[in-house]
């Protein structure tokens, strides 16, 4: 069996960035591992601008952010294997593929970086009543449709749920001339980030009903109409409340799921909240030698931060292959109130080289709160927060003196005034 | 005028058996159904489970052809190529009330000599571990199967293609007449054929094909079988990594059928459901909350820790339901020469194979004594990559590389496989058909990350703009514009 070093599985954003970064780190012999024709995952088809704020200080298209990455891999002597199916994924670090030229082929690892990105929920996952006729679409897959084959997928539109793409949907599809005829959202807020709600809707005038969802979905061949409804506080429709819509198209974005199929067969543990792996400070899963990054891991806002957990995961697999990782980590994160989930899970304080970020999300939208770090009940940090919603990622970073060496669980939670 | 001895109404699991055993004769057949592809109707959407033959009625047809269909359908499988899994079941009791039932089902399977035997509720959850606390006790019956419906009916429908039937799809039956000389004249909105015998295998439809052949024959009086869609309603759970449950579980049965199930597929997915509610609309194939949340609640009766966050899917089927509670077969008093399979709700599809053979062996055994044909061909079966060892996925990806690009991550289906569902015989004209045959978009993602590209390849390899690509009917368009700027800019 032909050995590497470092196997990286997927070559969207996360995995160019987890590559460079191993390569950069010492790595020698790295294959990244893509299913699709070119790299650069889903940024492809995301030709709207607002990536790279962060990293490169500019507002950049997908395809522009993607290719500055794909360029900076190109320096380096990572291989790299497109339309490449990865179909197995084992517990001794094993990896199995399948292309045209090559056929199937199992490789061994001395790590691996799953970096396989997140898909979208499904109308069937949400179980909408009524017909299932063509005309009901993920936001990405009509997205898909759109920017990389130039196809309509409709003219008159509604949107179910107020994820990122489904709001860059409505103002795309605006632009090429269908009529959007509302957004509508379960929960009372969005789960979009506030400028695409702003520049997205607000700008094109598309209400978005908050509080309301679809309820019934009409046409046996074609979507022909679509009902929504308003919701109780335990997200039940409420009777009464029904507005028809006529519309040809039904697009969901209602939300993203880490594609951890693959995970789970290798043996890796998903944390419930995130359904991504459980990782530890250096993004090291319950697998010694299986790293995870970017939406496989857990859901992002924006892929400036994903590109930064790529590059932490590939510095650590290059760690790791060198031996310098150790694996007991004694300090347990917890999601205390208000905090639906922590990343990492726990954290081993030897590793890390003088500050480590803790990465969450709280449950609901908040004004004026305290974000508080609990180490065994002992408050050690405070920090303000003027606004908190679940759609923003919150990041607080920790040197690492403020931890501990011993056994001891790290609490965070929000407190409101 | 094309001269056939045998039209047969309906391409579903009941039309499929009966083209497929009459292709075997000498004889010419024509099989005509208005959906745009085979198994589009009530063999689209069901269980998938070929009953042991222990629930119907004593002395009735389901009775009889239950059984025998039972026994026949694993020889027919292996023929064909198709999965046939002899799952066993367990039908479970919760109180002594449902253990008296038990108890008549028990005996009504002696009697059929169907394999059945008791085991205690404890023994039953060591099998099944997330079989309910409540159930006390229940009977197994190992012979009950699970098969692919449409995969069946599409097999059966290729083979008997290759033997010289006719199969026209998207014509929809306006009008049986008397032929000039003799036998039938059935037009449809494309063409009109002329036929000696027709078999009425239309499913929801067939009390309203045989009333259209009763006015063309000047009976317009005489009775005709009345069906009520009776629609019943399912989840799809997503593959587990744990089996949820290894064999069928059925409570037992109530007034309206068998219940609400859980039954593991053919592909390792788990079917909840159905409930049954009598509608008015034969094309009303929508579901609803109240039927799901009824099947929901029904189904945690007799399986615990199911998994309701992995459902994948909701869909509804009809069944041809009728106040005779029975099959119809046989041959019209009023018309001679037209034969009914009408009212082919529960077990239909248990029965089909039966069915088929007790038209052609019994009901018309006169009239269909063509004799057999010298030569029969049989169909390949569908290469499933899947299914093959590593050494013979290599062989085959050197020989076609196709074989070697996966188009659906869930499903592992790749390019060879997708052209193979459209160029075969029967082959795929739609997003659909190519699901049924291959199964891209059947998994988690529901065609989310393949469906663009299978979209292209049926555009290519019919010779069509991707605008013309259909999901299943003539007006379910996918695609309603084609933009006008060259994008090659964007990346």
């Amino acid at each position: 069996m032909i050995k590497y070093e470092l196997i990286i599985v997927g070559g969207g954003s996360a995995g160019i960035a987890a590559a460079i970064s191993a390569s950069e780190n010492g790595c020698r012999d790295i294959l990244l591992l893509e299913r699709d024709r070119e790299l650069g995952g889903i940024l492809q088809q995301c030709i709207h601008n607002g990536f790279g704020l962060h990293r490169f200080g500019e507002e950049l298209s997908g395809p522009a952010y993607a290719e500055r990455f794909i360029s900076m891999l190109k320096e380096t002597n990572v291989q790299i294997k497109t339309s490449t199916m990865v179909l197995h994924i084992g517990k001794d670090k094993t990896v199995s593929y399948v292309n045209a030229k090559e056929g199937y082929v199992t490789l061994q690892a001395e790590a691996v970086i799953l970096a396989m990105g997140c898909r979208e929920r499904t109308r069937g996952a949400i179980a909408i009543p009524g017909y299932r006729p063509s005309g009901v679409w993920s936001a990405g897959t009509a997205q898909k449709y759109l920017n990389m084959e130039g196809y309509l997928v409709g003219k008159r539109v509604f949107i179910l749920g107020s994820g990122d793409i489904g709001l860059i949907m409505a103002r795309r599809m605006t632009l090429e001339g269908a009529k959007v005829l509302g957004v509508a959202e379960l929960m009372p807020y969005s789960n979009g980030l506030p400028r695409n709600i702003k520049q997205c809707l607000e700008d094109f005038d598309i209400p978005l009903y908050l509080s309301h969802t679809v309820i019934q979905i009409r046409g046996k061949e074609r979507v022909e109409g679509i009902t929504i409804a308003k919701v109780d506080d335990t997200l039940k429709p409420v009777k009464g409340t029904e507005t028809d819509f006529e519309v040809d198209t039904l697009l969901l974005s209602v939300g993203l799921i880490p594609e951890n199929s693959l995970s789970e067969e290798a043996g890796v543990e998903l944390m419930p909240k995130t359904k991504g792996p459980l990782v530890d400070e250096s993004l090291q899963t319950n697998i010694s030698g299986i790293f995870a990054c970017g939406n496989v891991l857990h859901v992002h806002d924006l892929v400036d931060f994903v590109s930064l957990e790529g590059e932490k995961a590939g510095k650590s697999a290059a760690r790791y292959i060198r031996g310098e990782l150790m694996t007991n980590a004694c300090i347990k994160t917890r999601a205390g109130n208000g905090i639906g989930y922590v990343i990492p899970a726990g954290i081993c304080v030897e590793n890390i080289e003088d500050k480590q970020e803790l990465m969450f999300r709280v449950t609901k939208n908040a004004r004026d709160v305290k974000v508080a770090l609990y180490l065994n009940d002992v408050l050690i940090k405070a920090i303000p927060k003027k606004r908190v919603a679940p759609s923003e990622m919150e990041k607080i970073i920790l040197k690492k003196e403020e931890l501990s060496a011993g056994e001891a669980d790290l609490t965070v939670c929000l407190i409101e005034d | 005028m094309e001269q056939f001895d045998v039209i047969i109404i309906g391409a579903g699991i009941t039309g499929s058996f009966i083209a497929h055993s009459l292709s075997k004769k000498e004889c010419r057949i024509l099989v005509l159904d208005k959906n745009a592809d085979v198994a589009d109707g009530a063999t689209m959407a069901n269980s998938a489970i070929v009953h042991s033959g222990h629930d119907p009625k004593p002395g009735t047809l389901k009775a009889a052809l239950n059984v025998r269909g039972s026994r026949m359908y694993k020889e027919i499988c292996e023929k064909l190529g198709v999965s046939y899994q002899p799952v066993s079941a367990y039908v479970v009791a919760t109180d002594e009330a449902e253990e008296k039932i038990l108890n008549t089902l028990y005996k009504q399977a002696v009697e059929r000599k169907i394999p059945a035997f008791f085991v205690s509720g404890e023994e039953a959850r060591k099998n099944e571990p997330n079989l309910s606390e409540t159930v006390v006790r229940a009977l197994e019956l190992p012979t009950t199967a699970i098969i692919y419906p449409w995969e069946v009916a599409i097999a059966l429908m290729e083979e008997a293609v290759l033997n010289d039937v006719q199969l026209k799809l998207e014509e929809t039956v306006k009008e049986i007449i008397k032929c000039d000389t003799e036998g039938f004249l059935i037009s449809t909105e494309k063409g009109s054929y002329c036929s000696r015998y027709v078999v009425n295998a239309a499913g929801v439809y067939a009390d309203e094909v045989y009333q259209m052949a009763l006015d063309g024959f000047g009976c317009k009086d005489a009775p005709c079988c009345k069906i009520h869609p009776k629609r019943g309603e399912y989840y799809v759970l997503d593959k587990l990594k744990e089996p949820l449950v290894s064999r069928v579980i059925y409570p037992v049965p109530g007034p309206s059928g068998k219940g609400v199930l859980v039954v593991p597929t053919t592909h390792g997915n788990v079917l909840l459901g159905p409930n049954a509610e009598y509608i008015k609309d034969k094309e009303d194939v929508s579901t609803t909350a109240e039927a799901l949340e009824y099947v929901k609640k029904n189904v945690c009766k007799t399986v615990r820790n199911i998994p309701f966050d992995k459902v994948i899917r909701t869909f509804a089927g009809l069944r041809p339901s009728s106040d005779e509670k029975d099959f119809i077969i046989e041959q019209s008093p009023y018309i001679k020469g037209f034969v009914n399979a009408a009212c082919m709700e529960s077990p239909g599809l248990a029965s089909a194979p039966a069915v088929a053979e007790y038209i052609c062996g019994t009901v018309m055994k006169e009239e269909f004594s063509f004799p057999y044909k010298k030569q029969y061909k049989r169909r390949k079966p569908m290469t499933v990559v899947r299914n093959l060892s590593d050494e013979e996925k290599n062989l085959l990806v050197k020989k076609n590389p196709d074989y070697g690009q996966i188009i659906c991550r869930c499903e592992q289906v790749s390019k060879g496989e997708i052209l193979d569902a459209i160029r075969r015989p029967v082959g795929a004209r739609t997003i659909k058909g190519v699901k049924k045959r291959a199964r891209p978009g059947m998994g988690r993602c529901q065609g989310g990350f393949c469906e663009p590209a299978v979209l292209d390849i049926l555009a290519k390899e019919l010779g069509i703009s991707p605008l013309d690509v259909k999901l299943a009917g003539s007006r379910s368009v996918m695609l309603v514009e084609k933009m006008k700027e060259d994008r090659d800019d964007k990346i």
